[in-house]
C-alpha cells in the first residue's frame, strides 16, 4: 500500500480510490456490504429463516451505529445516549401502529390523525422526532464538552428511559406489541426476506448518504471540528452549529433504525431505551473501527455473531464478551476495518 | 399532606443524597486527579454490597459483613486500577468508556455466575433494628437514622483527609498539576492506586448500606452510577464540595418529587391522571434540575473548568 493512500482521513476512503483502482478499504467496504446481502439471500435459500431474522437485526443494528457513526466517528463526540433516539424511533412506530390497529385516533385537533401502519409515514415521523429530541439535547449538552458531554448525554437518556417505564398509557414497563408488522407499497413485510431485503437497501441508502455528506463541505468542516475546533473558527466556521446539525442528523438516523428495530421484533419497550444500547452502539463502532464509514456494519455483524456463538457455549457470554472488548480496548485499536483494511485513521 | 409525612421524606431524601454523595466523591476524586471517567465505579458498589452480604451471611455479623465491603471493594478497586485503570490514563474519555464498559460486563456476568440472578436480603443488625421516635413524634427508622449519621461522619473525615492531611495535599496537588508533583518526589502511580481504592472503598461501603436497606442483585450500581455523575454535573467535576452539594440536592429532590408532584397535580386533575403525569415528572426532576444548572452554569455550581 502507497503511503499516499494512508494520508486520507476518516470517511474519505472513497476519495482514496482513483478511478483506476480501487482502496482497499472500498474493497473491505463492497465485501462487508454485500457479504450481508449474501448472508441472508443463502439464509434463505437453505430455509433458515432464524439466520434471515438475525441479518436483519445486523442491519438494522448498523443503521443505528451509523447515525452514532457519524458524530462519534466524523465529529469526535462521544455520545453515551443514543438509545434515545434509538427507542424514540421504536415508540413512534409502535404508538402510530397502537393508534391504527385500534382504531383509537392519536389526536383530533388540528385535524383527526388515527396512526398509521404505514413505514414510509412511520419513518419520516421517527427521523422527525428523533430530530427533535437530539436538536433539544444537543443544544444543552454541546455546551459542555469531553467528559461532561459523556454524562450529559448519558444523563438525558436515561430521562427518557425513566419516563418511558413510568408513563403507563403506553405499556410503561411491559411494553407495547405491535400485532401485524408495518406495511411497506408493494412488499410483504411479513415476509422475513422481504423485509431483509428492504432494511439491507435503507442501510445502504443511509451509508451512502453519510458518505456524501462526509465528502461535502460540512462533513469537512465536522471533520474540521474533531481535529482542531481552534482552526476551524479561525477559518469562520462555527463549531457549534455545525456539530449540533450533524447531532441532529444522527438522532434522526438513530430514530429511523428504532423504527424498523420495532417492526422486526413487533415490540417496543424500554429496554430500546437503555444505556446498554448506548454502550452496545459504541461497542460497535470500536469493533468495526472508528471513523471508518462500515465501522458499525462489521462491529454489529461481529457483536451478533458473538453473542449467537458464545450464546450458545455459556450463559455468561458477556463475560467472556467483556474480556475480549477489554482486550480490543487497550490492545487492538482500529478495530476490523482497521486490521483489513490497514491505513491509519488520523486525528 | 402531613407535615411528619413530610419530615420524614426529607430524611429519606437526606439518606439517600448522603449514599450518593459516598458514590459520586470517588468518581469526582478519580476524575480530578486521574482525568478518568470511570463507568465501573457501579461494580465496586455492588463488590461491596455482595460482600457484606457473603459475610453476613456467613458469619451472622452485620457488622463484620461491612468491614469486608469496605476491604472487598478496596481491593477490587486496587487491583482493577494495576491490571486495568492505569493503561487509560493516557488514553482519550472514548477508550476509557469502552474499557470501563467492558469492566462492568466482567463483574456483573461474573457476579452472576457465582451468585445467581436472584436477590440477596441482608438483616439489619439488632442494635440498629426498630425506630425511634423524634422531637415532635416522628416515628423514623434507627438503621436509616445510623445511615445519615455514618454518611455525615464520612463527608467530614473526608474533607478532613482531603483538607488537613499530607495525602490530601498530594492529591490536591496531583488535581492541580500531576506532571510538577511527580517532579517533586511524589509516588505518582502509588498515589492513583491509593485514591483509587479509596474511592472504591466508599462506593462499596454506600452499597452494602444501600443494600441492606433494598436488596443485593447484580446491576444494583447502574442506576447509582448514572445519579452519581448526574450529581458530579451538577457540583462540578473534581469538586468534593460541588459532589457534597449535588448529591443532597439531587437526593432531595428526588425523594420530595415522587412525594410532591402527584399531590400537586392532584390540585388540578383527576386523582388517576395526577398520579400518572406526577410520576412521570418526578422521575425526570432531577435530570430537568441538572437542565437548568447547565443553562446557568455550564461547569456546574463548583466546577472549575468547563
Amino acid at each position: 500500500m502507497s503511503p499516499v493512500e494512508q494520508i486520507p482521513a476518516a470517511g474519505s476512503e472513497p476519495m482514496a480510490a482513483a478511478p483506476a483502482r480501487p482502496s482497499r478499504a472500498t474493497l473491505v467496504n463492497a465485501a462487508l456490504g454485500l457479504g450481508l446481502l449474501a448472508f441472508g439471500l443463502g439464509a434463505w435459500a437453505m430455509g433458515e429463516v432464524f439466520m434471515v431474522t438475525l441479518a436483519t437485526k445486523v442491519a438494522i443494528l448498523a443503521i443505528a451505529g451509523a447515525g452514532l457513526n457519524l458524530v462519534l466517528g466524523y465529529g469526535g463526540l462521544v455520545s453515551f445516549g443514543h438509545a434515545a433516539y434509538f427507542g424514540l424511533g421504536g415508540y413512534t412506530a409502535g404508538i402510530l401502529a397502537h393508534h391504527a390497529l385500534n382504531y383509537t385516533p392519536l389526536f383530533e385537533w388540528p385535524f383527526l390523525f388515527e396512526g398509521t401502519t404505514s413505514m414510509p409515514v412511520i419513518w419520516l415521523t421517527a427521523m422527525v422526532i428523533g430530530a427533535l429530541a437530539a436538536a433539544a439535547i444537543g443544544a444543552l449538552s454541546l455546551r459542555t464538552t469531553g467528559v461532561y458531554f459523556i454524562m450529559i448525554t448519558l444523563a438525558f437518556g436515561q430521562m427518557i428511559f425513566y419516563f418511558a417505564i413510568s408513563w403507563p398509557a403506553y405499556g410503561g414497563e411491559d411494553g407495547l406489541p405491535i400485532y401485524v408488522r408495518n406495511g411497506f407499497p408493494g412488499l410483504d413485510t411479513l415476509d422475513p426476506l422481504h423485509f431483509f431485503g428492504l432494511v439491507w437497501a435503507v442501510l445502504m441508502a443511509v451509508l451512502g448518504g453519510i458518505a456524501m455528506l462526509a465528502r461535502s463541505r460540512f462533513g469537512l468542516a465536522l471533520q474540521a471540528a474533531r481535529q482542531n475546533r481552534q482552526r476551524l473558527m479561525a477559518v469562520g466556521i462555527r463549531p457549534g452549529g455545525v456539530l449540533l446539525t450533524a447531532f441532529v442528523i444522527s438522532g434522526a438516523i438513530t430514530a429511523l433504525a428504532g423504527a424498523l428495530y420495532a417492526d422486526l421484533n413487533r415490540f417496543v419497550s424500554p429496554s430500546m431505551l437503555s444505556w446498554h444500547l448506548s454502550g452496545e452502539l459504541l461497542v460497535f463502532l470500536i469493533l468495526g473501527g472508528t471513523g471508518r464509514l462500515f465501522a458499525p456494519l462489521a462491529g454489529a455483524g461481529l457483536y451478533i455473531a458473538l453473542e449467537h456463538l458464545l450464546g450458545g457455549v455459556s450463559d455468561h457470554w458477556q463475560f467472556f464478551f467483556g474480556l475480549l472488548l477489554l482486550a480490543v480496548v487497550l490492545f487492538a485499536r482500529g478495530g476490523v476495518i482497521g486490521f483489513l483494511a490497514g491505513g491509519k485513521r488520523h486525528g | 399532606m402531613s407535615t411528619i409525612l413530610l419530615i420524614e421524606q426529607l430524611l429519606n431524601g437526606l439518606q439517600s443524597g448522603l449514599m450518593l454523595f459516598l458514590m459520586a466523591a470517588g468518581l469526582t476524586l478519580v476524575f480530578g486527579v486521574m482525568g478518568l471517567i470511570n463507568l465501573a465505579h457501579g461494580s465496586l458498589y455492588m463488590v461491596g454490597a455482595f460482600a457484606c452480604a457473603g459475610v453476613a451471611a456467613a458469619t451472622g455479623s452485620f457488622w463484620l459483613g461491612l468491614a469486608a465491603s469496605i476491604a472487598a471493594a478496596a481491593a477490587a478497586g486496587a487491583i482493577v486500577e494495576v491490571a486495568v485503570i492505569r493503561r487509560l490514563y493516557a488514553r482519550d474519555h472514548l477508550d476509557q468508556v469502552l474499557a470501563t464498559f467492558a469492566l462492568i460486563l466482567i463483574f456483573s456476568e461474573g457476579t452472576r455466575w457465582l451468585y445467581g440472578s436472584f436477590p440477596l436480603y441482608l438483616n439489619v443488625p439488632p442494635s440498629l433494628s426498630g425506630s425511634v421516635t423524634l422531637p415532635g413524634g416522628i416515628q423514623y427508622s434507627l438503621f436509616r437514622l445510623a445511615i445519615i449519621g455514618a454518611g455525615l461522619a464520612v463527608a467530614v473525615g473526608l474533607f478532613l483527609l482531603i483538607g488537613k492531611t499530607r495525602i490530601g495535599v498530594q492529591v490536591r496537588a496531583g488535581e492541580a498539576d500531576r506532571e510538577m508533583i511527580a517532579a517533586l518526589g511524589v509516588d505518582i502511580r502509588r498515589l492513583y492506586t491509593l485514591v483509587f481504592a479509596l474511592g472504591a472503598a466508599l462506593a462499596g461501603m454506600a452499597g452494602a448500606l444501600v443494600g441492606t436497606i433494598q436488596s443485593v442483585q447484580v446491576g444494583m450500581g447502574e442506576p447509582v452510577l448514572i445519579l452519581a455523575f448526574v450529581v458530579i454535573v451538577i457540583g462540578g467535576i473534581g469538586s468534593i464540595k460541588g459532589a457534597l452539594v449535588g448529591a443532597l440536592l439531587v437526593g432531595l429532590t428526588d425523594t420530595m418529587g415522587r412525594v410532591l408532584l402527584p399531590s400537586l397535580f392532584d390540585l388540578f386533575m383527576e386523582t388517576s391522571a395526577a398520579t400518572s403525569v406526577g410520576a412521570a415528572l418526578a422521575s425526570m426532576a432531577i435530570y430537568i434540575l441538572m437542565a437548568l444548572v447547565l443553562v446557568v452554569r455550564p461547569g456546574g455550581l463548583f466546577g472549575a473548568r468547563a
